[in-house]
């Protein structure tokens, strides 16, 4: 997920400095350089099994601290494992989603972080991607058949090795919630009622963040897919179904039920600020990913923080959850590089997940016979809610066009916030030029 | 944008090209120095070769960097591409421009916001650079110091004004709130977040920049003000007031047609302090921002990017083509 999409906040982080990044482009850059040099030895097209390369160029956009020391735990314990050196690349994360485009079309790494859904059929049916059917023979035991769905290609071939995934759903304190007697609401009324209550006792019910634009999204798939069905929203995406009906709108609808209780300071502020509220215990509740606990350094309050599916509304009671994957691709030029091949099965086996797992627990290994004795209640419960669930759904901005997510979700988005209003005819039309475009 | 340019800057950027070509033809700028003229018109080989690598380098740049992506660009926005593969180009007729203007609701608001933004730097952060070169014109102590202070934000990009105007604007913890003492409050004024009064805070950040820049031409112009017009004015018995306003002021001619035009491209092309607060979403949209947004990263739509930028040039030269012909045009006069 977009974790960090705002210039000031990466002002303010730790994150990779100017100079490192400089230093670890420079590296990228040898790296690079280096990569034609092997590709004529061996001779070039193809997988290319019998490559002797002992090296690979690893493109991250995992810019935050958690997860940036996390890949490079994975890229040590690899190394350390085959002796394949691995030059990686840390884009801030922002930047390396906006530059994708080019990125791939120019001189991408070998290996590169991104996600599942239509964001990866997408460039594997531009031919931008190389496949990694021979990556999956290996590994494909270790993954359940969901997995194995969601990397895909639209040709059949696979071309994901996922990572991990997290489940979304509404965070909270559990000493705050014990203190003042809130009780986990399990239908939507359930949830109106102990919002208003929390209102009454003078806190904001639902956290809630919105400058950068994409997290209301994550409402919006919600409440869609509580009142539509997981079909719809895989539909609606796609855009196989309008968005000019009474189903969309009947979300809006809803959804204008719950404004009153989200935070009205939404529009400016990220979500790592509404993440701070949280544990600051001015909002009682606060839908997100479950990467929102790596905002919580403090262990006590990291310890405190529960969580809760999104209550039942309509259709299929709490079936569906939005689980967004991510994983490794191979770039069409990495699909030359065995040594390349390789970290992808090393990131496929519980070897490489529990060694991203051990830094950063926030997310959750998709791998069967992952290390699970480290987990923590609430990794517990994360796992359970995944592989649980009849449906994971990718992120709307994962699962749609992505002009569509960001050009005319982002702003229709922020303005129904703003006032409750949104034309669905608007989207609709906007949709319409958009698909046909691609 | 360099059309314009082009055709005038030659008879008198190159005195010696000038005479060269168009002696004889009676153009009005070379009738001027008839005898220079054929001191000059023997070239040597080397000269020759000079000369058409100085004029031949430029125009290709130019070409390969302006006027091939231009022509790009207003081709690429009569046709719907998604940016990866040529073979995917496809012909559109006026549907671009049509979607921009009918369905694309961040349109509107973003051209409203750009005349926003332009009368907003005339009629306050124009004045004011003025205002200041005026007062630190004087005689005072300390004149120089004052001026680098205002200087400053000038030599810093927008994006880093951005940041720094975070501190004062943040809703929590920044400086505004909390000496309206509202801040952490629920009263506290959003300044980035609420499409009320985002725009306006963006531009008062812009125009701490702007007024330090239009101070430095100011500055200058005045320098340039032949000293004995003032002597002139005070025998004359006029006061401050008006040897600035009847006098200084229109001696400046000059200066005031570059800060015109600076003012209004100023405007035209703000684009990294909006796109630093929320990448111009939520009340901050500006066509510039709109054109960024299209063309480049995930959301890559190039036919509509193409045709929101074809737009902004059309806007664009309006300022342009009135500042050279005024410029070029009263010389060819002389």
């Amino acid at each position: 997920m977009a974790a960090n999409l705002d210039p000031f906040q990466s002002a303010h982080n730790a994150g990779p400095g100017r100079r490192t990044i400089l230093k670890t482009l420079g590296i990228g850059a040898a790296g690079l350089a280096g990569i034609p040099l092997l590709a004529a030895c061996t001779g070039g097209s193809g997988p290319a099994p019998g490559a002797s390369s002992n090296s690979l160029t690893f493109g991250s956009g995992s810019s935050d601290d958690v997860p940036k020391n996390a890949y490079k735990a994975v890229t040590d314990a690899f190394t350390k494992k085959t002796g394949i050196t691995v030059a990686t690349n840390v884009v801030p994360h922002n930047d390396f989603q906006n530059k994708i485009n080019s990125y791939l079309q120019g001189s991408p790494d070998d290996a590169f972080t991104w996600f599942a859904g239509y964001r990866m059929q997408y460039y594997a049916g531009k031919g931008l991607l190389a496949p990694v059917d021979d990556v999956w023979e290996k590994i494909g035991g270790n993954f359940s058949d969901a997995m194995k769905k969601a990397s895909t290609g639209p040709d059949g071939k696979m071309y994901l090795v996922p990572n991990y995934n997290y489940p979304w759903g509404f965070f909270y304190r559990k000493s705050f919630w014990a203190e003042k007697g809130y009780a986990v609401p399990k239908t939507f009324d359930e949830l109106k009622t102990l919002a208003a209550k929390m209102k009454a006792d003078g806190i904001i019910p639902i956290g809630f963040a919105d400058k950068d634009g994409w997290p209301a999204m994550g409402t919006f798939d919600y409440i869609n897919m509580r009142l539509n069905g997981y079909q719809f929203h895989v539909d609606l995406t796609a855009h196989k179904e309008s968005w000019d009906q009474k189903k969309v709108s009947n979300v809006f609808d809803t959804w204008k039920a719950l404004l009153p209780f989200q935070d009205p300071a939404a529009l400016g502020q990220t979500w790592q600020d509404a993440a701070k509220a949280l544990e600051a215990k001015k909002t009682g509740m606060y839908l997100l990913g479950s990467f929102v606990t790596q905002q919580f350094t403090d262990p006590t309050v990291l310890a405190d923080i529960d969580f809760f599916p999104f209550p039942e509304i309509a259709v299929e009671g709490t079936d569906a959850v939005e689980a967004p994957i991510d994983g490794l691709l191979l770039s069409k030029k990495g699909g030359d590089n065995k040594a390349a091949h390789d970290f992808l099965a090393f990131m496929g086996s519980a070897e490489g997940q529990n060694a991203y797992a051990a830094v950063d627990t926030s997310n959750i290994a998709t791998v069967k016979g992952a290390d699970t004795s480290k987990f923590t209640p609430l990794n517990k419960k994360c796992a359970d809610t995944i592989a649980n669930a009849k449906y994971i759904s990718q992120f709307l901005d994962r699962d749609a066009l992505p002009a569509m997510a960001n050009n005319v979700m982002i702003p229709a988005l922020q303005s129904f916030i703003k006032d409750g209003t949104v034309d669905v005819k608007n989207l609709e039309a906007q949709a319409k030029t958009l698909y046909a475009a691609q | 944008m360099s059309t314009t340019a082009e055709k005038p800057a030659a008879p008198d950027s190159e005195p010696g090209a000038a005479g060269r070509t168009t002696a004889g033809k009676g153009h009005a700028g070379a009738g001027r120095p008839p005898g220079k003229a054929r001191k000059v018109r023997r070239l040597t080989r080397r000269d020759k070769l000079v000369l058409a690598i100085m004029v031949g380098l430029p125009t290709l740049i130019q070409l390969l960097l302006v006027w091939l992506p231009t022509l790009f660009s207003i081709a690429l926005s009569f046709t719907r591409w998604n940016g990866l593969d040529i073979k995917d180009i496809k012909a559109a007729g006026t549907d671009n421009y049509r979607f921009v203007v009918q369905d694309y609701p961040p349109f509107w608001p973003a051209m409203q916001h750009n005349i926003l933004w332009l009368v907003f730097l005339a009629l306050i952060a124009t004045p004011l650079g003025l205002l200041l070169a005026v007062l630190l014109d004087q005689k005072i102590r300390g004149s120089k110091i004052y001026q680098s202070i205002f200087f400053t934000p000038v030599m810093l990009s927008l994006a880093l004004i951005g940041i720094i105007w975070q501190l004062f604007y943040n809703r929590d913890s920044g400086l505004l709130n909390y000496l309206l003492g509202t801040a952490g409050t629920p009263r506290a004024v959003d300044w980035f977040g609420d499409s009320n009064v985002n725009i306006w805070a963006a531009m008062v950040a812009a125009t701490w920049r702007h007024a330090g820049y239009v101070m430095i031409l100011y500055l200058a112009g005045l320098k340039g003000v032949d000293p004995s017009l003032r002597e002139a004015a005070s025998i004359d018995g006029a006061n401050a007031v008006q040897t600035f306003f009847r006098v200084v002021f229109p001696a400046m001619r000059p200066v005031n047609i570059v800060i015109v035009v600076i003012t209004i491209i100023e405007s035209l092309r703000a684009f990294d302090i909006v796109y630093v607060i929320n990448r111009g979403t939520n009340g901050l949209e500006l066509i510039s921002a709109l054109v960024i947004q299209n063309l480049i990263g995930e959301g890559q739509v190039i036919g509509v990017g193409s045709s929101l930028a074809v737009i902004l040039l059309v806007i664009s030269l309006i300022p342009i083509v009135f500042y050279l012909s005024r410029t070029f045009g009263k010389e060819s006069k002389a």
